[in-house]
């Protein structure tokens, strides 16, 4: 009974939180750029979520008669539903955690590696040039940054011994990861932005060139899943991020873990929202060169120095 | 435990069943993506979660969409499936299926003999795979490093470019230095 009930409040707060970053990511956009942002409805303007929510709901749910209609009404599920199960293996204190898995990271890589189909699916099924275009843009720089983005984990796998995201927050009490794998962090961040392709790799969906990229015919709701489940990546990877490197629910003992949990979860969605704030966009084929030929050798220098470090030490 | 094993394989077999009558290539692939994950469920029931995540990982989630990519650049569309709704005619299928008949009813008998032993359901821990791996099969884990080092080589020899001159002062200039 207890899990039913632990699967459901984190559903529950997962859900309001990638709705609350509609009025987080606007009014601090605007914040970083001398503007006001959404202040009118509410308090501090926070009720546009509820007016942007119900706009989503009654705008026309439009499937284009040129369209494939089963995968075009498939492709927006496959996105949420395989970001919210990643979440399965994201503890946030040691009770609240769904199900801390034996192949915990390995299983986070799995899950968002089925994320592409959302936007293969959804460019291809769409028919339109412009979507293919996005989806065909997508999908090479999904597959191309996912390679290192579990050779950056894996650094912190070597120094714990285990894939369990448990065992790896516990084996931060002496010292935060980011201290030993700084290299690491730096490069799942950036594969992390990559894999929710947002700004400034936002090139699937660039819109000063690709109208809106994979989902363009997208309207109502079935656009509204693609939006929650952009945001829902961000709270993701910034989750992962905060286990893997930051030390998780561990701190001082003023606040309880999972307030600790999401202070330091809530600073790394701020800052993929700055990003977005204060990075052009690189050309596509610098984005193909820079993962293949820079970062990736990066992430396989990282894994042997750190292999040879790890059996210096325990050697 | 039994009956996950049961289930997932009926959707891993049904699954693989539709991609083979499907004349649509992408939904064929979409398909084929379920039926992996069924393998995938299959494997975790029997005691492997790190080959079930494997599964996933590299076939569900780098293979297909590479294939999907590569239909997607192909853009096959209304006569592509008529033609392969001309080439699912009973005649070209009906020799195979009769020839896996046979070895289905083999196997049946088989299994109701019950001469095998069952399965044997343990956990496999993450430590042992690396360790046969590099240890008892290091040999096969080489060979297969040079078959992939090979595909590689001839993929980056195929896919090289000629270079080409947008103008012949470029080339000119270039020749000079």
């Amino acid at each position: 009974m207890q899990h039913v009930w632990i699967v459901l409040g984190v559903l529950f707060v997962l859900l309001n939180i990638a709705a609350g970053l509609i009025w987080v990511e606007r009014r601090m956009l605007a914040m970083w750029q001398d503007r006001l942002g959404p202040n009118r409805a509410g308090p501090l303007g926070i009720l546009i979520v509820l007016a942007d929510t119900l706009k989503l709901f009654f705008k026309e749910d439009w499937i284009p008669p040129f369209a494939d209609k089963w995968v075009f009404i498939v492709a927006p599920a496959v996105v949420v539903g395989s970001v919210l199960m990643s979440f399965v293996i994201i503890p946030f204190t040691p009770q609240i955690i769904v199900s801390d898995l034996n192949v915990g990271i390995l299983f986070f890589l799995a899950m968002s590696s089925l994320g592409v189909y959302s936007i293969v699916l959804g460019g291809w099924a769409s028919n339109n040039k412009y979507s293919l275009l996005g989806a065909m843009r997508g999908a090479s720089q999904m597959i191309a940054y996912e390679v290192f983005m579990g050779l950056s984990l894996m650094g912190v796998v070597m120094l714990t011994g285990s894939f369990k995201l448990g065992d790896i927050v516990n084996a931060q009490k002496d010292m935060w990861f980011v201290v030993k794998q700084p290299l690491g962090l730096i490069l799942f961040f950036i594969a992390g932005i990559a894999e929710t392709h947002r700004l400034p790799f936002d090139i699937p969906e660039a819109e000063s060139e690709l109208v809106a990229g994979y989902h363009s015919e997208y309207s109502g709701m079935k656009f509204g899943m693609f939006f929650i489940g952009e945001y829902l990546g961000i709270t993701l990877i910034s989750a992962v991020t905060v286990a893997m490197f930051f030390g998780g629910w561990l701190g001082w003992s003023f606040l309880p873990p999972w307030a600790w949990f999401f202070l330091k979860t809530f600073v790394f969605i701020l800052f993929f929202i700055l990003l977005r704030a204060s990075l052009p966009r690189p050309r596509y084929d610098q984005l193909m060169e820079t993962g293949w030929k820079i970062l990736l050798p990066l992430a396989l220098a990282n894994l042997m120095i750190t292999g040879a470090v790890a059996l210096l030490v325990r050697g | 435990m039994n009956y996950l094993f049961y289930i997932s394989s009926i959707v891993a077999i049904a699954a693989t069943v539709m991609v083979i009558t499907r004349h649509q290539p992408v939904h064929a692939l979409l398909y084929l993506v379920v039926s992996f994950l069924g393998v995938a469920m299959i494997f975790l029931s029997l005691g492997a979660p790190f080959v079930a995540t494997l599964e996933i990982i590299l076939y569900a989630g780098a293979i297909i969409v590479l294939f999907i990519f590569v239909v997607m650049m192909l853009n096959l569309g209304r006569e592509s499936a008529i033609q392969e709704r001309q080439w699912m005619q009973p005649k070209t299928w009906i020799g195979p299926s009769i020839l896996t008949a046979i070895l289905l009813g083999e196997l049946l008998v088989l299994l109701t003999m019950g001469g095998s032993a069952p399965m044997p359901q343990q956990t496999v821990d993450l430590k042992k795979i690396p360790l046969s791996l590099y240890g008892e099969y290091v040999i096969a884990v080489e060979l297969t490093g040079f078959l992939l080092m090979a595909g590689i080589v001839g993929a980056a020899h195929i896919g090289r470019h000629k270079k080409k001159y947008l103008h012949r002062f470029l080339k000119q200039e270039e020749e000079a230095v």
